[in-house]
Parts: structure tokens; C-alpha cells; sequence
């Protein structure tokens, strides 16, 4: 049996068919184009939150990113705001000095896991210790995404990786770090919270974390984290759409869903 | 304001703030950490600019490198061995082309190449000057903000243990270098939703195209080197014209040499001094002009033989040249060595003025 193949309706075009879109406006910080990343990749879906919560809050106007390195690097010529690329792992240093110098602004870094808890781990560490007013994202997907599928350090006891051929194991290899839960109990961390975008009440909740996290920031609150599993089914080597259940049933049974910190009140489980 | 006894790292800092630096952030390392403490107190409560006490040198170059993209006037520095540390984003803001100026107070001159060959990864050279004391490092440290301006580039300052801690008597006002671009590329998120939003990027990506062109980066900042190399060449000569040997010395050990050759000529040699105030550019022409039809050239600097290829380079051959420093550091390994001693300078000069061997090093 072949499947039907589907229509390859042209982005910019109007859409074909498409009776269940409910709104098909783009979001307006979204600029036209074509990127690289793989079919079934959760980041993109993270970043339209992102990019709604910034105009929904009327920050459009006052925004500026922070980006790491990582497959979603690719998605910076897409976004309509101003953005300042950061090394591997460097972002919430760079973001420090540019919140010093504009505190108006609302100033994000984007970042992955790769990034953040690999090679940047003394960088969102030391910036949460400060209490620094800025927001950081982690997108997570437990795998090196861009080098083709590596072992991270959020990547989960059992997941496969090119590096973990028969998966990660803890005597080889070591234990995940739960960097949500590290940087919750930091004093200087006012919101930490952890979302997934493997369905649709997840991409909800996702959304409404990024608001709080940016509205701490506006608030002057401190330190703001929020943390987002996404799929990659390709670094992963499971069929695309078995992504999503991947990340909440292996993914999200180690990296739990949830808010941690809010109003710099630790959440009890 | 009139003149007042500073130390070099105090004189550094307020030009800095004279030149309007709004921020700074180090990592405290002898001999450099009085840079640190002096900006700290005078930016540490500011309202108007900050001091940031950074984690480790890393995150301080990463701190600038944020400031410095939104168009505030911002700095970092270190000795080399924290240099070493920021390399790596040190390469990546040259390309990115962001203006910062990092304050190198190095442990002698051993850094000579880390400084001049760009010292990370990829295919860059950012501009490099080398004080030789209190008074030329507060013109200097207000060059190196408008040259960084100027050319959306980093500039280093080489300084050394002398040149952070010997007070001098300096006045220091704001130095005006003539009129810069407006920093138009800087970000203040007020594009963000129009279309015309900014990307200050080491990597050559655009907003609205896919992908990256590195080939077209890096041969457009390749293309603006040639450019700076062309303009920003500073040198200082002296008492060439008549002179057999000419000694080519930077930083604070030329004024140790100054010395020297100052008593040589009352003994009648005829001696003169080139000194490269721009390590990079280097000063070649200049230098090749200077010592043109010179009997020899002498090269004096803190190191086991660095900087006498460029001199070597920009000479040719056309004059024979000799190395007459060597490593030299004391007991902490902070640059203080026994090189500096103008005794011992002026009897290696005059060994090399008449033709005789100088012994390779500095034996205490």
C-alpha cells in the first residue's frame, strides 16, 4: 500500500484546502524564507512561540536575541528581530553585557542543549548566580542535532546516540543533568520552568512559560529560564513521527514537564 | 584638569572613560588586575555604564562582546594568558565586526606573536598598539576606541607589568580624532516586526536568505585589513639620518633603550631607535626606509626571537640584522627581568655596533 503523496503547497501562497487552519496568518515577526532543518524537527514549533509571546506582550518594539549554535542558528534569517550571534555556549554572557548597557530592552538567548549545558554550562550557571534580568531558552533534544546525533549531557540513560551506540549508560557515560532543576536552585533564578512541544497542550503551555519568564524580565525580577524539549527524530533515528511520543515517553519521563520556579518560589513536585 | 600622579592602570582607565568606555568587564590577573579594580570603581555603582567582575575570561569577552553590539563603547583585557582564553571569541568578533578594545597588560613580551597573528582560530589580525609609557597610553587608549570605531574592529593594547604600575604625572582630557560613522548597525531591538532587523553575526548570515557565504566573509574582511594595514601603520623614529645601527625596540623596554643609546651617542656612536608603536600593522615600509644603508640592524625585545621577523620581513636582507634580547622574567614569571637594565642594554648595543657576538639570552 503507498501512502498519498502530499501536496506541497508554496509557503507564501494562500493556502489550499486547508479547512482545519484556523488562522492562517504567519506570525508577525516571522520573516519569508526557506530554512534547512529536518521534517518532524520541534524547533521551529518552539520558536513560533517564542516569537508570538514577544508581540503578543507588545515587545516586538524592544527585543533583542541572543543566539547560540545549533540547527536552530539556521532559523535566525527567519526571525524579524534584533539578534546578536553568540558562540557556542556564550550567549548568556553576551546577553549580560547587552541587558548592562540597554535594561529597557528584552533581552533572550536561544540556545540548545549542545550549547547550554555542554559547552556553556558556566555561562547560564554564573548568569542565574547573578540574578542577571534576562530570559534564557534552552531548546532540548538530548542529541548533538546538527553534527549528526551525539551524546549530550541531557541526552537520557538508555537513549542511543552515535556516541552511545548501545545507549547511554550511566557507569560509561554518566547521568543526565536536569539543568531546569540545577538553575531552579540558584538564588538568583526568579523563573525556571520546563515545557515539551510534543502535542498541542504541550506548544500551549510552552507558550504561557515564555510569557511569564518575559514578563519577569519587563518586572525587573531577575534571572528567568525556560527550558523546552523538542523533537529530533533524525539525531534520535526513529521514524519521523514517532518523535513526538519518543520525546514524552523517554525524553520527558527524565526531563519532567512543569514550572519549577516562579516569583523565585521553589514548585514542590 | 592638571596633571596628576598615576599609575599606569589608573591613567588607562580614566582615558578610557575620558574616551566614554560605558563598560568592562575582566577577571583579575597580575599584572593586569589593576585595570580591573580601577574600572570597577569608577563604573562599578555607575548608572550610566557598568563593571562586571566576570566569572572567568571567557565570560568577560562574551560580556563585552554583547555590550559592544548594542554600540556602547565597551572593553575587556587580561595578560596573555587570559588572552588566551578569549581567543576564540576574540576571532569571532573581528568578524563579526564589532568594535572593542581589550587591554593586554602581558607578562613581558613573550605574547609578541599571540598578539600579531590574530591568536584564534581563522584567518584575521586585529590591530595592535604598544605604549611605551604612561603618558603615550593615555593617547593610546583613546585611539584604540576611535580606531575600533572607526573600522567596526578589535584593537588591542599591549601593555606590560611596567606599564600598569609605574605612576607618571598624566593630564588626561578627551582626545578628539575627528568624526565617526554612526553605528547604524548596532542593535536596539527598535526594527524588530519591520523587516529590517538586524543579525550581528561572525558568520556571514543574513535575515530573509538561507544559508552562509564564508568565502565572500572572510575575503570582505580580508579586503578591510589591507585597508587598515595601509592607514593605521604608527611608528616613532629617532636619530636615524646619520646612524650606523639602528635599534628596533617596543613597549616599556624602549624606554629602557632610550636610555642606552642616548649614552652611546654622547660616546660618539652613532646610533638611532625605530619603534613600532602599531604592532599590527606592522611598520615595515617605514622601517625598511629607516634603515636603509645602515651598517646593521639591532632587534631588541623580551622573548626568544619574535618580532625580528617582522623585522626581518620588512628589511629583506637589504641590511643585516641581529637579535640582541632574549628571554627575560623574574622569579613570578611576571616580565620583570633582568633585561631591563640599561647597563646591560647599552654594552649589547655597543656589541653589536662594532660587530662583535651578543649571547643569545639573559643570564642573571
Amino acid at each position: 500500500m503507498t501512502e498519498d503523496p502530499l501536496r506541497v503547497v508554496a509557503i507564501d501562497s494562500a493556502p489550499i484546502g486547508a479547512c482545519r487552519l484556523k488562522n492562517a496568518s504567519l506570525p508577525a515577526l516571522t520573516l519569508m524564507g526557506e530554512h534547512d532543518l529536518c521534517p518532524g524537527c520541534g524547533e521551529p514549533l518552539a520558536l513560533r512561540q517564542i516569537l508570538d509571546s514577544i508581540e503578543s506582550l507588545n515587545l516586538s518594539q524592544s527585543t533583542i536575541g541572543v543566539i547560540g549554535i545549533g540547527c536552530y542558528t539556521a532559523l535566525t534569517s527567519l526571525m524579524d528581530i534584533d539578534l546578536i550571534q553568540a558562540l557556542h555556549g556564550r550567549a548568556p554572557s553576551v546577553a549580560t553585557g547587552a541587558k548592562r548597557m540597554r535594561p529597557e530592552n528584552l533581552i533572550f538567548t536561544l540556545q540548545g542543549d549542545g550549547d547550554m549545558v555542554n559547552e556553556g554550562l558556566q555561562e547560564v550557571v554564573h548568569t542565574a548566580a547573578r540574578g542577571e534580568n534576562v530570559t534564557c531558552i534552552l531548546l532540548n533534544n538530548g542529541v548533538f542535532g546538527e553534527t549528526g546525533g551525539h551524546m549530550t549531557s541531557t541526552t537520557v540513560l538508555g537513549q542511543r546516540t552515535k556516541t552511545s551506540i548501545d545507549g547511554r549508560d550511566a557507569g560509561t557515560h554518566g547521568y543526565p543533568i536536569l539543568i531546569g532543576d540545577l538553575l531552579s536552585r540558584l538564588d538568583g533564578t526568579t523563573y525556571a520552568a520546563r515545557a515539551s512541544v510534543h502535542d498541542a497542550k504541550g506548544v500551549a503551555r510552552a507558550r504561557r512559560f515564555i510569557d511569564r519568564a518575559f514578563r519577569s524580565q519587563m518586572k525587573g525580577q531577575g534571572f528567568s529560564f525556560v527550558e523546552i524539549l523538542t523533537m529530533c527524530p533524525t539525531g534520535w533515528f526513529i521514524p519521523t513521527a514517532e518523535g513526538p511520543s519518543y520525546l514524552d515517553e523517554e525524553l520527558g519521563a527524565v526531563h519532567e514537564v512543569g514550572e519549577l520556579k516562579r516569583d523565585g518560589v521553589l514548585i514542590e513536585k | 584638569m592638571t596633571r596628576r600622579l598615576m599609575e599606569g592602570s589608573e591613567a588607562i582607565v580614566e582615558s578610557a572613560i575620558a574616551a566614554g568606555c560605558r563598560f568592562f568587564a575582566g577577571y583579575p590577573m597580575t599584572p593586569f588586575t589593576e585595570v580591573l579594580e580601577h574600572f570597577a570603581r569608577r563604573l562599578g555603582g555607575s548608572k550610566d555604564g557598568a563593571c562586571i567582575n566576570a566569572e572567568s575570561e571567557i565570560e568577560a569577552i562574551g560580556q563585552a562582546w554583547g555590550a559592544a553590539a548594542t554600540g556602547a563603547r565597551a572593553a575587556t583585557g587580561s595578560t596573555g594568558q587570559g588572552l588566551s582564553l578569549m581567543q576564540e571569541s576574540m576571532s569571532e568578533i573581528t568578524r563579526a565586526e564589532i568594535p572593542i578594545v581589550i587591554f593586554n597588560m602581558a607578562r613581558g613580551q613573550g605574547d609578541y606573536f599571540q598578539a600579531t597573528r590574530g591568536g584564534g582560530h581563522g584567518d584575521y589580525r586585529h590591530i595592535v598598539l604598544a605604549p611605551t609609557d604612561v603618558g603615550e597610553a593615555v593617547e593610546i587608549t583613546q585611539l584604540a576606541f576611535h580606531l575600533a570605531d572607526k573600522w567596526r574592529h578589535p584593537v588591542v593594547i599591549y601593555g606590560d607589568y611596567f606599564l600598569a604600575h609605574t605612576a607618571e604625572a598624566v593630564e588626561i582630557e578627551r582626545i578628539d580624532f575627528g568624526k565617526l560613522p554612526e553605528k547604524d548597525w548596532a542593535v536596539d531591538g527598535l526594527l524588530g516586526g519591520s523587516g529590517k532587523s538586524r543579525n550581528i553575526n561572525p558568520i556571514g548570515m543574513n535575515k530573509g536568505s538561507k544559508g552562509i557565504d564564508p568565502n565572500g566573509f572572510w575575503q570582505a574582511l580580508s579586503e578591510k585589513e589591507d585597508r587598515i594595514a595601509e592607514a593605521e601603520r604608527r611608528y616613532e623614529v629617532v636619530d636615524v639620518d646619520d646612524a650606523e645601527l639602528v635599534v628596533v625596540v617596543f613597549g616599556s623596554l624602549a624606554r629602557f633603550a632610550r636610555a642606552a643609546i642616548r649614552d652611546l651617542r654622547r660616546e660618539g656612536l652613532k646610533i638611532g631607535l625605530f619603534r613600532p608603536i602599531s604592532l599590527w600593522p606592522f611598520p615595515s615600509e617605514a622601517l625598511a626606509d629607516a634603515t636603509a644603508g645602515k651598517t646593521r640592524v639591532a632587534c631588541l625585545e623580551q622573548n626568544a626571537g619574535q618580532m625580528v621577523e617582522d623585522v626581518q620581513l620588512a628589511i629583506l636582507g637589504a641590511t643585516p640584522v641581529v637579535s640582541i634580547g632574549g628571554i627575560s622574567t623574574d622569579a613570578a614569571g611576571f616580565g620583570i627581568g633582568a633585561l631591563f637594565d640599561s647597563d646591560l642594554i647599552r654594552e649589547r648595543i655597543r656589541a653589536a655596533y662594532e660587530g662583535r657576538a651578543v649571547p643569545k639570552g639573559v643570564v642573571v
